[in-house]
């Protein structure tokens, strides 16, 4: 196990290295100079041609990218060229702003997607099954831009039961600490800002949910479906053990491997992938940080932010493969 | 079945239970927040502004950057300001001022008694220090606008400021190099405002993270892409301002989310208002609506080098073609007026005894004819792929010009790039028609016409690469007059022969639209598209 890990950590250096240079690439093919955007439509053309040396732009691209990466090794992440601060300094807060919300909508996810699952296979073609697979069909092709926007309306403005967007009460606002807001509300003791703070999760997360929440469930559902058809189920069934134990506990636990998989790889994708929730919902996570420099053509800031989810992304699917031992004693490492 | 029931209805229990909770607390503790912030007795209330976007830098001459001067308009003040609802130039930090006959000297005498926010005192020397700071930078990269506007830096040829010297503590004296016309409209721009010397000498390049300036507000915190807090300046040196407590600055990318924010009372103020929401906004008694006085124009360019649009009369052939009502009804909602000028009607030295090219077929054809093009031709229109003020969604203006060309055959292909690419194409002359627009620096016709019309600006911002000798005259000429009248006359002039010639058809200019809570008084939102909120305040 422990050589596993060691092994999966060893092979993420290659795949990090690959991925950078894959973003460094591809950032250069896009059209447009970082110096043109950054100076804007009334800049001269000296003012252009001296920022664009300013900021390096003007080396041969391998120079760039051997620099890029030496950076890297020392754990410097670069400089952004619009903010000129360092993007290990910039980029936590983001990042923090985006794991608090994608760490909701997992929650609400699994635990609503898992049990839909369960409970449509135990009661296959139900009525329930037919409204939950409806539900999760209408899920995975939901626009998130129209339901973000659609919750504001009807529970922020209509119902006045929740704000409609951002992480605190812009009027009595978080002191960040560890800018996850969570926790820096209660190590401030403000259990009013505290709640405030999940008021203000509960719509982005939900929205954030619903694609993931509905694939889980259909992956569930059918994981289960192929479990409970096997001759242990009925066997534990023939000598009379309580049907809701046959389901959660005997089917549940060898349905649940391919689940796993499955949240683990949406997770990693909410991390990058929450741009439009964040958008509508007005949160500064790094799919936002990172979108925006898409636009400015902030070449370190693109390169370094898809490479700290792509570090994320790994991470979390490593932790899945760990967890499958424990979830199935008959996988083993070595 | 009833286990399922069962499972069901406690999930949905456990939600509600959890929805309730928070629902429960938001009437207790909103009620307390309400009460420390809107509390307008004497502390006044600190007003909320949502926007789409977060600044870069609060220094503001390092930066071209609107949503930067939105924020610094409040920390920092200027020599001489613009007046509220114009470009009209009133005394700020300087009492008065006095020009020399030869239009060389500048005098300025300072007001008095006033500090900055680190507590040392403004004065002829601080004013000093802030221009050597630009000037003796040559830091182009840094300092673009500072460059732009006065001809480059210390020792260059074209450098405009001369000298800056403190004859006295409360006197500054400017020596030109060569007459600027639009001399005091420049210095009164945002990012020539005049920051706390001993702040930027010690801060460096972090001085942008901690401005410190003279103006009503102070700079509190900074949360990058979320929010900027300012509060109020207790030693501000007018007496009785500013009236609120302090703003915030809250990014809201979102035009709908913004607007729903603003409809629960999270914020009390909004710029990017959608125009198709403006109907709601005036439908709710707890809101009202701003509109921006224009400072802007969005423009169809012909490349006049490129055949056919070397000819006049295929140029003005094409301005008989387009529709502008029409455009303004489809694509602006109505919140734009109709341009028949390069530069907007706020301008002084605007030309409104100009007829526009009306919409006409017959008179369109036969001004082809004239040309020889009667049977049509094709063309490249390029279409900008980006929303601007002036420019909301460039691919439907280029479908409606498309098929009103089609009229007289002539048949338009839509051409779009990426933004950056966009702009360094048509700036290299590549696109034979195009569509782009211009928002002033410092509301001076000298900044619509000189900027974009001139000969001397082909390879910048002279997108149509349009020559005229006798435009170029007349425009070199009002740089160096100082009589306002003068120069008016001056630019009407120029504007009937730009007219003639049609190097563009001068589409609008758009009116942008901001909404904020009824309560908000003596908020009037400026031309150049920052203002200061010195005398605003909110009544409950």
């Amino acid at each position: 196990m422990f050589s596993y890990t060691i092994r999966r950590l060893g092979s993420l250096i290659p795949v990090l290295l690959g991925m950078a240079l894959i973003v460094f690439m591809m950032i250069r093919a896009i059209p447009g100079n970082p110096a043109q955007t950054i100076l804007g439509q009334q800049a001269t053309a000296t003012a252009v041609a001296a920022l664009t040396k300013d900021l390096g732009l003007d080396k041969p691209w391998h120079i760039q990218f051997w620099s890029y990466l030496k950076g890297l090794f020392s754990g410097d992440l670069g400089v952004s060229l619009r903010t000129r601060q360092p993007i290990s300094q910039e980029v936590w807060p983001y990042l923090a702003a985006t794991m608090e919300l994608a760490l909701v909508a997992m929650i609400v996810a699994v635990f609503i997607g898992v049990n839909a699952g369960i409970i449509s296979a135990w009661f296959q073609n139900s009525w329930f099954d037919y409204i939950a697979m409806i539900v999760a069909l209408i899920g995975v092709s939901m626009p998130i831009f129209w339901l973000g926007l659609m919750e504001q309306y009807v529970v922020a403005l209509q119902f006045d039961l929740l704000p409609t967007s951002g992480r605190d009460n812009i009027r009595d606002p978080v002191q960040a600490i560890t800018n996850l807001y969570l926790i820096d509300t209660l190590i401030a003791g403000r259990f009013d800002q505290f709640f405030e703070v999940i008021k203000h999760l509960i719509l982005p997360g939900f929205a954030l949910a619903t694609i993931p929440m509905a694939i889980i469930a259909r992956m569930t559902r059918s994981s289960m479906l192929e479990v409970m058809r096997s001759d242990y189920i009925r066997t534990a069934r023939a000598k009379g053990v309580k049907m809701f134990w046959v389901v959660y506990s005997h089917s549940l636990k060898n349905a649940l491997i391919p689940v796993v998989t499955v949240i683990g790889l949406q997770t990693g994708l909410l991390l990058g992938g929450a741009i439009l929730t964040e958008t509508i919902f007005g949160w500064p996570g790094i799919g936002t940080y990172i979108y925006d420099a898409i636009s400015y053509r902030d070449y370190p800031v693109i390169q370094s932010g898809i490479l700290v989810v792509a570090f994320l992304f790994v991470m979390i699917n490593l932790f899945v493969d760990l967890l499958y031992a424990a979830i199935d004693p008959r996988i083993k490492y070595k | 079945m009833k286990k399922t029931g069962w499972l069901f209805l406690s999930m949905f229990l456990l939600l509600s239970v959890i929805l309730a909770g928070c629902g429960d607390d938001s009437k207790t503790s909103t009620g307390t927040k309400d009460g420390d912030s809107k509390d307008t007795s004497d502390k006044g209330a600190v007003m909320i502004y949502g926007r789409g976007g977060d600044s870069t830098d609060l220094d503001p001459a390092i930066t071209t950057e609107g949503e930067a001067f939105i924020v610094t308009q409040q920390i920092y003040e200027t020599l001489v300001g613009y007046e509220k609802d114009s470009t009209e130039i009133k005394g700020e930090l300087a009492k008065d001022w006095e020009i020399s006959e030869d239009a060389l000297t500048y005098t300025f005498n300072l007001n008095e008694g006033i500090k900055f926010h680190d507590g040392t005192d403004f004065n002829a020397e601080a004013v000093v220090k802030n221009f050597q700071r630009w000037a003796q930078s040559k830091d182009e990269a840094k300092f673009a606008y500072y460059a732009s506007m006065f001809g480059g830096f210390e020792g260059d040829e074209g450098h405009v400021i001369k000298e800056v010297k403190a004859t006295d503590d409360k006197t500054v004296v400017f020596t030109l190099n060569r007459p600027q016309a639009p001399f005091l409209k420049n210095i009164a721009m945002s990012p020539f405002a005049i920051a706390s010397p001993t702040a930027f000498e010690k801060d460096g390049d972090n001085f942008t993270k901690n401005p410190v300036g003279t103006g009503p507000f102070k700079f509190v915190s900074w949360k990058a892409n979320d929010m900027i807090e300012l509060t109020k300046n207790e030693d501000y040196w007018q007496e009785g301002l500013p009236k609120l407590a302090g703003v915030k600055f809250k990014v809201i990318k979102e035009n709908a989310t913004r607007l729903n924010a603003l409809i629960k009372g999270e914020i009390d103020l909004m710029d990017g208002l959608n125009p198709s929401d403006m109907a709601k906004v005036k439908g709710d008694s707890k809101l009202q609506l701003f509109e921006r006085p224009s400072m802007n124009v969005g423009y169809f360019g012909f490349n006049t080098e490129m055949e056919p649009f070397n000819k006049k009369e295929v140029r003005q052939a094409i301005s008989h073609l387009i529709n502008k009502e029409e455009l303004i009804k489809n694509f602006y909602e109505g919140t734009a007026e109709p341009a028949k000028n390069p530069m907007p009607p706020s301008v002084s030295g605007y030309n409104d005894s100009i007829e526009d090219y009306e919409y006409d077929e017959e008179k369109a054809k036969a001004l082809l004819k004239e040309a020889g093009y009667e049977k049509g031709f094709k063309m490249d229109l390029w279409a900008m792929p980006v929303a601007r003020p002036y420019m909301p969604d460039g691919q439907k203006v280029a479908e409606a010009i498309q098929a009103n060309l089609k009229k007289v055959n002539i048949e338009a292909n839509i051409v779009t790039f990426e933004w950056a690419t966009y702009l360094e194409k048509v700036q290299a002359g590549e696109a034979p028609t195009f569509m782009l627009g211009w928002t002033g620096d410092n509301g001076d016709a000298d900044n619509f016409l000189y900027t974009l019309l001139d000969k001397d600006t082909i390879g910048s911002n002279n997108y149509s690469r349009y020559v005229n000798e006798d435009v170029h005259k007349l425009l070199l000429e009002a740089q160096s007059t100082a009589d306002e009248d003068k120069r008016n006359e001056l630019y009407q002039e120029a504007q009937v022969i730009i007219h003639e010639d049609a190097p563009w058809v001068p589409l609008v200019h758009s009116k942008p639209q901001l909404a904020g809570i009824a309560g908000i008084k003596d908020f009037v939102p400026h031309p150049t598209g920052s203002q200061s909120f010195i005398d605003v305040s909110i009544d409950n």
